[in-house]
C-alpha cells in the first residue's frame, strides 16, 4: 500500500539524519579549531558547510516532488512540511558553524582564549542543542524538543556572560581589542545556532502536534 | 449565526439483513459545503440519498432513528415530493433528460405547476447562469441538452436541481466522470454555491474535499468515524482508522 510512498518518506528522513550527522560534525570541527587553533579542523568546517548546502537542496527537491506526486495530508503533510522549514535552519547552522571556523586562524596567539570557561560552556551547551533538536525529530520526542528549546536561555545568559568578559578584557588590556571582537562575533555565532536549534525544535513539535506550540 | 440544517440522531439503515448504516449521529450546519469520504461501501452514498429519502425505492430499505431538516422529521408527516423540490440532488453521471436544454430546465418547475412562459425564461436564465453555463448555452437553448459535452451535461443537472429553488443540494461524486477543467468549473460552482445552499457532498477526491468543503465526515463500515473542520480532518485526524484512509495507508 502505497509502497513507493513509504520508501520515499523513509529516503527523507534518513537524508534528515544524515543532514543532522553533517551539521552536528561541522560545528565539533568548528569548536576543535577555535580551541586548539586547529587550521585544519577549520578547513574541513567549511567543507562541511558545502556538503550541507547540497544536501538542503538535496531534501528540498525531494519536499517538492512528494508534494508533487503524492498530494501528502496529515502526519505526511506535516512531516513534509516539517521537513522544509527545518532545513533551511540547518543549513544556517552550517553557514555559522564555517563562519566561525574562518574567523578562527585570526585568533591563533591570543592568551586569553582558553582561559575564557564560558565560550566552552557556550559551545557545548549549542552543540547539545543541535544534537538534541536532530534526536526529538528522529525520535518525534515531543519532551526532548521542549528542553532543546528552554536549554536557548542558558545559552543567552552564556554570551551575556561572555560579552561582559570582552568588556573587561577590552578594559584591562587594550592592545588585544581585535581579538575581542572576533570573539564577541563567535559568541554571537554560537547564539544564532542556538536560536535555529530552537526554530528546528519548534518544528518537530509541529510535526507532532499539527499546530506550533506554545510553551 | 447560522443553524442546523440537518440533524441525524442514531440513524441506523438495512438493505433486508445487511445494516449499511450504524448510530449515524450528526448536525449538517446550514450554507456550508459538508463532504462524506471513506471507502466504497461505507455508507456515505447511502447516507446522501436518505437525506431526501431517495432510498425509499429500494426494496428492502429500512431506516430508524431521526432525520431532522429544519427540526422537522423527514420520515414524519411530510409530503416527499415537496422534500425533494426542497433538498434536490446530482448524481456521479451526468443524467440530462432526452430532450432541449431548456426543458430540463423547465421540467422541474412545470411540475411544480408554473407554465407561464416569462416566469420559466426567466428561471431558465437564472438556474443557467448560477450553474455557471449560461453563456455556453444561451444561443442553443432549443437544442438537445444530449448535445452538450460531459462536464457542460453536469452543469446542467446542477442548474436543473437549482430550477427548483432547493435549500440544500446534495451531490453525489459529481466530478469523477469528469477532466480536470469541467471538475474545476464545478467545485468553484460549489463555492459559489455555499452562500445561498447547504451542499452535501460525497467524493473520492480528498484534494477535492480539502479544496471545496468546511467540514468532512469519513465513514467506515456503516459508522461515522470522524467529523470536524476539513482543515483539521485532513492535518490532524484523530482517530487512525482515518488518518490510514486519508494517507492511503488503508488496508
Amino acid at each position: 500500500m502505497r509502497n513507493k510512498f513509504e520508501q520515499q518518506l523513509t529516503l527523507l528522513n534518513n537524508m534528515l539524519i544524515e543532514m543532522g550527522g553533517l551539521i552536528e560534525t561541522s560545528i565539533a570541527l568548528a569548536i576543535q579549531a577555535m580551541k586548539e587553533q586547529n587550521s585544519e579542523a577549520a578547513d574541513r568546517a567549511v567543507e562541511y558547510d558545502r556538503e550541507i548546502d547540497q544536501m538542503e537542496r538535496d531534501i528540498e527537491e525531494l519536499c517538492l516532488k512528494l508534494l508533487l506526486q503524492q498530494q501528502p495530508v496529515a502526519r505526511d503533510l506535516r512531516l513534509i512540511s516539517a521537513a522544509l522549514k527545518m532545513i533551511t535552519d540547518m543549513e544556517r547552522i552550517g553557514d555559522q558553524a564555517a563562519d566561525i571556523a574562518e574567523i578562527t586562524p585570526y585568533l591563533s596567539g591570543t592568551p586569553y582564549f582558553n582561559k575564557m570557561g564560558h565560550f566552552s560552556k557556550m559551545a557545548e551547551a549549542t552543540a547539545k542543542m543541535v544534537t538534541d533538536s536532530i534526536d526529538a525529530f528522529v525520535k518525534k520526542d515531543f519532551d526532548l524538543a521542549i528542553s532543546v528549546i528552554k536549554s536557548d536561555d542558558i545559552v543567552d545568559e552564556l554570551f551575556h556572560q561572555i560579552k561582559t568578559d570582552l568588556i573587561e578584557l577590552l578594559r584591562t588590556d587594550n592592545a588585544h581589542g581585535e581579538y575581542a571582537i572576533d570573539m564577541l562575533m563567535i559568541a554571537k555565532y554560537f547564539e544564532r545556532i542556538g536560536d535555529h536549534a530552537v526554530n528546528v525544535a519548534e518544528w518537530v513539535l509541529f510535526s507532532i502536534k499539527g499546530e506550533h506550540v506554545r510553551y | 449565526m447560522r443553524k442546523n440544517k440537518y440533524e441525524l440522531k442514531n440513524v441506523d439503515l438495512w438493505y433486508s439483513d445487511f445494516q449499511a448504516l450504524k448510530d449515524v449521529n450528526m448536525d449538517i450546519m446550514e450554507k456550508e459545503v459538508t463532504a462524506f469520504i471513506g471507502p466504497s461501501g461505507c455508507g456515505k452514498s447511502t447516507l446522501i440519498k436518505t437525506l431526501n429519502r431517495m432510498n425509499d425505492l429500494v426494496e428492502g430499505c429500512r431506516v430508524t432513528g431521526k432525520i431532522h431538516l429544519d427540526g422537522q422529521d423527514i420520515f414524519g408527516n411530510i409530503n416527499v415530493n415537496h422534500l425533494r423540490k426542497r433538498v434536490g440532488m446530482v448524481f456521479q453521471k451526468p443524467n440530462p433528460f432526452p430532450m432541449s436544454i431548456y426543458d430540463n430546465i423547465a421540467f422541474g418547475p412545470r411540475t411544480h405547476g408554473i407554465t407561464a412562459k416569462l416566469k420559466l425564461d426567466e428561471i431558465v436564465e437564472k438556474s443557467l447562469r448560477d450553474a455557471a453555463i449560461w453563456e455556453e448555452t444561451k444561443d442553443r437553448l432549443k437544442k438537445s441538452a444530449l448535445g452538450l459535452s460531459g462536464g457542460q451535461q453536469q452543469r446542467l443537472c446542477i442548474a436543473r436541481a437549482l430550477s427548483v429553488s432547493p435549500e440544500v443540494l446534495l451531490m453525489d461524486e459529481p466530478t469523477s466522470a469528469l477532466d480536470p477543467i469541467s471538475t474545476s468549473k464545478i467545485e468553484d460552482l460549489i463555492s459559489d454555491l455555499k452562500g445561498d445552499y447547504t451542499v452535501i457532498i460525497v467524493t473520492h477526491n480528498m484534494q477535492q474535499a480539502t479544496r471545496i468543503s468546511d467540514k468532512t465526515a469519513f465513514f467506515l463500515l456503516g459508522e461515522m468515524v470522524e467529523f470536524g473542520k476539513t482543515e483539521t480532518l485532513f492535518s490532524m485526524p484523530k482517530d487512525k482508522r482515518c488518518e490510514d484512509y486519508i494517507t492511503g495507508r488503508f488496508g
